[in-house]
């Protein structure tokens, strides 16, 4: 027999429970909107305005500090919010459910914001605002599939039956995330494909690729710092009965 | 377990007998909605066979999604669907003997009828083997996909255009290759790959569809 006497850590646990997330969240917030702010801030400067200009796309390129983290980010978000999902239906935590629901919008706008800055910058340089390109039609179905989630979130109105439905369609729908990941590796087309690793060796000069890495990460604390603002949000929204939070420092005398 | 399966595919298939509008409806929309593209496009041959593939994939998927959307609806209504999983046998086989019911009303009757509808659009006679055959290996994928949003909406309110809206973006892979197995076709290309993906597609589909929908009833 083997033994599978593991058990998750007891912080795990203890973030499934709403006052706990509430309070950690709320020490967590403050790092990541710096770290946020620093990092964006910072890489977008850089990027923007003293990165130097590409040889073949003059200043175009630079469009690449915001398509880049934002493509990165909507698939991200998509397999966050189906993992978030998973725990909620295996450990029955409430709070998951939560930070799943929180996920939906963020995603979608990450995901529209990929498409509109991919379209900007395709004109110049493609020739073209859209093509039927692999990587871009599966990053349409990405953004259907964040519209599909988050239509059924909103359609049952009972909020544990919710989580868990939505919880069902992200696992399903974590399919398309290999497809659009691997899509310009398998079909050779217009879209190029990924010059950007956070493991690998850059293929850009040194100038150009340290912005985009502060970027990237700067958006990974923007997402974290949204999700737990409306993560807390919903508890507060859910738990507002709970005598923990009616006698919260924070909600004391409102 | 085989015999509780049995019993759900006899009982509905009577139920459909008994009714056979349902039946009928969705190929009598199958036929419809071909028959308005070389109204609305154009009634030339050259153009029509071109987009015949396209156009008769994408009538048998909204077909089937039109379907679908009974497919736990009315016993979810007169309480049946309760019992059902109530009794001792596990929950995927009810969903995977219903799946099997919708595609045997649904989706053979739409590759059956394929080769009136290509004829229709003047697809090239050569492709009509690969049209049917994809159909055959794609519709069972739709079925199976598209059950897992029926059970998702089932109870919702206006669950059949959310229905459409959460499965749609999953049929994409399906349709896409479908498609193109048919476009090769008509060009005397080889199909065994584009049969080989969309095979795939069906094992992954009948691999995740016990699990996904069974759990989406019981929410």
């Amino acid at each position: 027999m083997i033994s599978l006497d593991w058990r998750m850590p007891r912080w795990f646990h203890q973030m499934g429970s709403p006052k706990w997330f509430y309070a950690w969240g709320g020490r967590l917030q403050p790092w990541f909107a710096l770290a946020a702010l620093t990092l964006l801030g910072g890489g977008m400067i850089w990027g923007l305005a003293f990165a130097p200009a590409d040889y073949q796309q003059g200043n175009s390129f630079r469009i690449m500090y915001v398509h880049v983290p934002a493509a990165i980010l909507s698939q991200s978000i998509f397999v966050s919010m189906a993992i978030a999902g998973a725990i909620g239906i295996i450990w029955k935590m409430k709070v998951a459910f939560m930070v799943a629901r929180s996920c939906i919008a963020i995603g979608a706008t990450f995901t529209a914001i990929a498409l509109l800055t991919g379209a900007i910058w395709g004109k110049p340089t493609w020739g073209t605002y859209w093509v039927w390109d692999a990587r871009l039609t599966s990053t349409l179905v990405l953004l259907f599939l964040y519209a599909g989630v988050m239509a059924l979130n909103q359609a049952i109105s009972e909020r544990q039956t919710a989580g868990k439905a939505t919880a069902i369609l992200a696992l399903v729908g974590t399919i398309n995330i290999p497809i659009i990941k691997y899509s310009v590796e398998w079909w050779n087309t217009l879209h190029q494909s990924s010059s950007f690793s956070l493991t690998a060796k850059p293929t850009m000069p040194a100038e150009m690729y340290a912005p985009l890495l502060l970027t990237v990460l700067g958006s990974y604390c923007l997402f974290a710092l949204l999700v737990l603002m409306r993560t807390r949000t919903q508890i507060l929204q859910t738990q507002s009965q709970a005598k923990w939070l009616t006698q919260h420092p924070d909600i004391e005398g409102v | 377990m085989m015999g509780f399966m049995l019993t759900i595919i006899r009982r509905d298939l009577l139920l459909i007998a008994r009714q056979p509008a349902e039946l009928i409806n969705p190929l009598v929309f199958f036929v419809l909605v071909v028959a308005l593209f070389p109204l609305g496009v154009s009634p030339e041959a050259s153009i029509l066979s071109q987009t015949a593939a396209g156009v008769i994939w994408v009538a048998a998927m909204l077909a089937t999604l039109l379907s679908l959307e009974l497919l736990f609806k009315l016993d979810h209504e007169d309480g049946s669907l309760e019992q059902l999983l109530l009794a001792p046998y596990p929950s995927w086989s009810l969903v995977l003997a219903k799946v099997m019911v919708h595609w045997l009303v649904s989706g053979l009757p739409l590759v059956l009828l394929s080769p009136l509808i290509a004829s229709m659009l003047f697809l090239p006679s050569q492709a009509l083997p690969s049209l049917m055959l994809s159909l055959l290996v794609g519709t069972p994928t739709l079925s199976l996909l598209g059950a897992i949003g029926a059970a998702l909406v089932t109870g919702v309110r206006g669950g059949g255009m959310l229905l459409t809206l959460l499965i749609l973006p999953l049929y994409v892979p399906v349709i896409i290759f479908g498609a193109a197995s048919v476009a090769a076709g008509a060009q005397g290309l080889p199909i065994d790959g584009y049969m080989a993906l969309l095979g795939a597609m069906l094992v992954f589909a009948l691999m995740i569809t016990p699990w996904a929908a069974s759990a989406a009833l019981k929410l």
